[in-house]
């Protein structure tokens, strides 16, 4: 089964004749991604080859989803474009909309999320400035790198891209049945408390690691969540211990969080309700061995 | 970025916002010119304001009244060159003399658990509101805001009512919040913050200070360089800007080199921890080459980090996923010939740790290079222990 993401997505890339929808797309394709076209206004009706494979660019994403049945689309369209691909792929109805373009203003995430949660959600969005979902061994839909793990029973939601990749890493032997990067931006469409509740409900995972940063009280949050909804075991990382306060937060940024959003306050709240948190990447995978349940 | 508290202010005239008028001074002559022309036009005095990116500045001194251009003389020469909190001042606001009745707190942000906006009203203003928010946190309206609807008369109206505000501020304050939301959303702040906002004795609501925070990732849609500070950002964080380097400087040892925000996040912190047992090293600075790590950008990023006088010695931390470990390694190998190109001695150790794709190979071609000060780690914990025991050695001449 995996979260979000299985073996028979249909995947099209908004932005698909661009250098970064060309080279991930192919990329997308060689890890055994079904991506079935992608969409350019400019270039309606006109093919673009990716991986030896001759694929459809339509005009709209309504377009598409007609003509190829896509339920994935994946946006490589630039910051200055993203807010209205988003809001065209909403207007479509298109069911995962997975937004990994970086640099994207604020005042349009949050715009975009507005718009999704005015249609009533019927669009799920992951991002944006996130490294994607992948379903090892079924489908990878974003930047994630396909060869560094393989299938298996570990659900894992993380807010960074590298961190993600090296504890997918460390953990290949074990194997993972979806990652799902959400993106550290001040305002993401699906939250670590989503990704938990799918997880636990997720016959093909087992246990779940959760990653995290400084900076909001996403993590508190969760932990929250974990207490009230999640049986599975849960593993948690936070980064940021040693970085400087009040670099990226406003002022009045922690009074509305109830949060000083350090590392500290994070770990703290996991940790009381019964996550086991790890000081660094590899004792988190330590610690993730430990809590997988025999087979 | 932020914005010192007169850029804020201009912001706001653009948009409306009724302000108290200030003339920005540099020096202590300028200051008294400005002085004098208020005096002139029939003010009572002026406030001499540091202009600083950083709060507490009354209790710290910055901030005082002058009757003539003389007085405002005197009080500028004081202001100008104190530091703040770290923050050295350069300027000063010079600003008219206000009649204040009573002050309040309006501002609007980015609510993130909310995914959404918020504005923040108050008629406990002119105190910080991180100290109102816990002593009294029932005087602090919090009032969502959605970003498709934005703020109209009736919101403003609601904002201001919710925070308390006498039935007499009340349309003044609420027009002043229509324009601050003008303010918010077209300027792409992801804070607008007016602390106090003032009811003077004349009856009219005021912006007394302005609090401006502007989102970087809406630069392409702004003009967002005429706000550029060169003058008070730590010369290796303007150097690193210079070269498109995600630089931080921080008060360690060890240099750090990463790919990836969190890696380099993490990085740090397990740096930290392994310099406990060295003396309490520490990580020099946070440093993210992206994820491509190509040669020149290697290079960029150790000339820097080697420029720091209180580094000791340099981790390079790289996860090899879509750039593999192979050509990140070549990057360090190019990179420092690069170095040596530019005239520049490699003096510290270098401590590698490369994981991820094709590992094996970016080591055997590091081994291969035989460059005499670099020496490769397996695992982050390890290179982590190994960086932080150099520079230790290195500052004890060990």
């Amino acid at each position: 089964m995996a979260i979000f993401l299985t073996g028979e997505s249909r995947i099209i890339v908004q932005g698909i004749t661009g250098s970064e929808g060309r080279n991930h797309g192919a990329r997308m394709i060689r890890a055994g991604s079904n991506v079935v076209g992608g969409t350019n206004p400019r270039k309606a009706g006109q093919t673009v080859e990716l991986a030896g494979t001759e694929l459809p660019v339509f005009g709209t994403v309504a377009d598409a989803m007609e003509a190829t049945g896509a339920d994935v689309s994946v946006v490589f369209v630039p910051e200055t474009g993203t807010r209205d691909a988003v809001i065209e792929a909403v207007d479509a109805k298109m069911p995962l909309v997975i937004v990994i373009t970086e640099g994207i203003p604020v005042h349009d995430s949050a715009t975009f999320w507005a718009y999704a949660s005015a249609q009533g959600n019927a669009t799920r969005i992951v991002g944006p400035n996130c490294p994607g979902v992948a379903s090892p061994g079924k489908s990878n839909a974003g930047i994630i790198p396909a060869d560094i793990t393989t299938e298996g029973r570990i659900g894992l939601v993380s807010k960074s891209g590298t961190l993600t990749y090296q504890m997918m890493y460390e953990l290949r032997d074990i194997g993972f049945s979806t990652a799902v990067g959400i993106g550290g931006d001040p305002i993401i469409g699906t939250t670590h408390i989503d990704c938990l509740r799918a997880f636990q409900d997720d016959p093909e995972t087992d246990a779940i690691v959760m990653i995290g940063e400084i900076g909001g009280d996403a993590e508190e949050r969760a932990a929250a969540f974990v207490e009230r909804n999640v049986t599975k075991p849960v593993v948690a990382y936070v980064a940021g211990f040693t970085a400087p306060e009040g670099k990226t937060m406003g002022h009045a940024g922690a009074i509305i969080s109830g949060s000083a959003g350090t590392a500290q306050a994070k770990k703290e709240a996991l940790e009381k309700v019964g996550v086991r948190v790890g000081r660094t990447p590899s004792e988190t995978a330590g610690l993730v061995r430990e809590a997988m349940p025999a087979r | 970025m932020d914005l010192f508290e007169y850029q804020g202010k201009q912001l706001f005239a653009d948009h409306g916002v009724p302000i108290q008028q200030g003339k920005v001074a540099t020096t202590p002559e300028e200051a008294s010119a400005a002085a004098a022309e208020f005096i002139a036009a029939g003010k009572a005095g002026v406030v001499i304001k540091a202009q600083v990116k950083v709060g507490g500045r009354g209790k710290a001194g910055g901030v005082k009244f002058a009757h003539d251009p003389d007085e405002a003389r005197a009080k500028a020469e004081q202001i100008l060159g104190m530091d703040i909190k770290g923050h050295t001042v350069h300027s000063v606001l010079v600003a008219e003399d206000i009649d204040i009745a009573e002050e309040y707190y309006l501002s609007f942000l980015i609510d993130r658990s909310d995914r959404s906006f918020l504005s923040m009203c108050s008629v406990e203003g002119g105190v910080e509101i991180e100290e109102v928010a816990r002593t009294k946190p029932e005087a602090l309206a919090k009032v969502p805001v959605n970003p498709l609807t934005g703020v109209d008369a009736a919101k403003a109206a609601e904002i201001v009512a919710a925070g308390g505000l006498p039935e007499k501020a009340r349309s003044g304050a609420a027009a002043l919040a229509e324009r601050l939301w003008d303010v918010f959303t077209r300027e792409d702040a992801t804070l607008t913050e007016i602390n106090p906002l003032v009811l003077t004795k004349g009856g009219s609501v005021i912006a007394l200070d302005a609090k401006v925070s502007l989102d970087d990732n809406a630069a392409f849609r702004h003009n967002f360089d005429q706000f550029a500070d060169p003058g008070s950002a730590d010369p290796l964080e303007a150097a690193a800007k210079a070269k498109h380097l995600n630089y931080v400087k921080l008060d360690g040892q060890v240099g750090i080199i990463g790919n990836g925000a969190g890696l380099v996040m993490s990085t740090l912190d397990v740096v930290a921890y392994a310099g406990e047992a060295y003396g309490g090293v520490r990580p020099a600075n946070f440093l993210d080459i992206g994820g491509g790590a190509s040669a020149e950008v290697m290079a960029n990023g150790l000339e820097i980090v080697l420029s720091d006088p209180s580094v000791r010695s340099v981790l390079v931390n790289v996860f090899g996923g879509i750039t593999s470990c192979d050509a990140v390694a070549n990057g360090i190998v190019s990179a420092i010939g690069m170095l040596t190109a530019r005239g520049e001695q490699v003096r510290h150790p270098i401590v590698v740790r490369l994981d991820g794709n094709n590992a094996a190979e970016g080591r055997r071609i590091l081994e291969a290079a035989e460059i005499p000060v670099v020496e490769q780690v397996a695992t982050m914990d390890d290179a982590a222990r190994r960086a932080a025991e150099l520079a230790s050695a290195a500052a004890t001449g060990a």
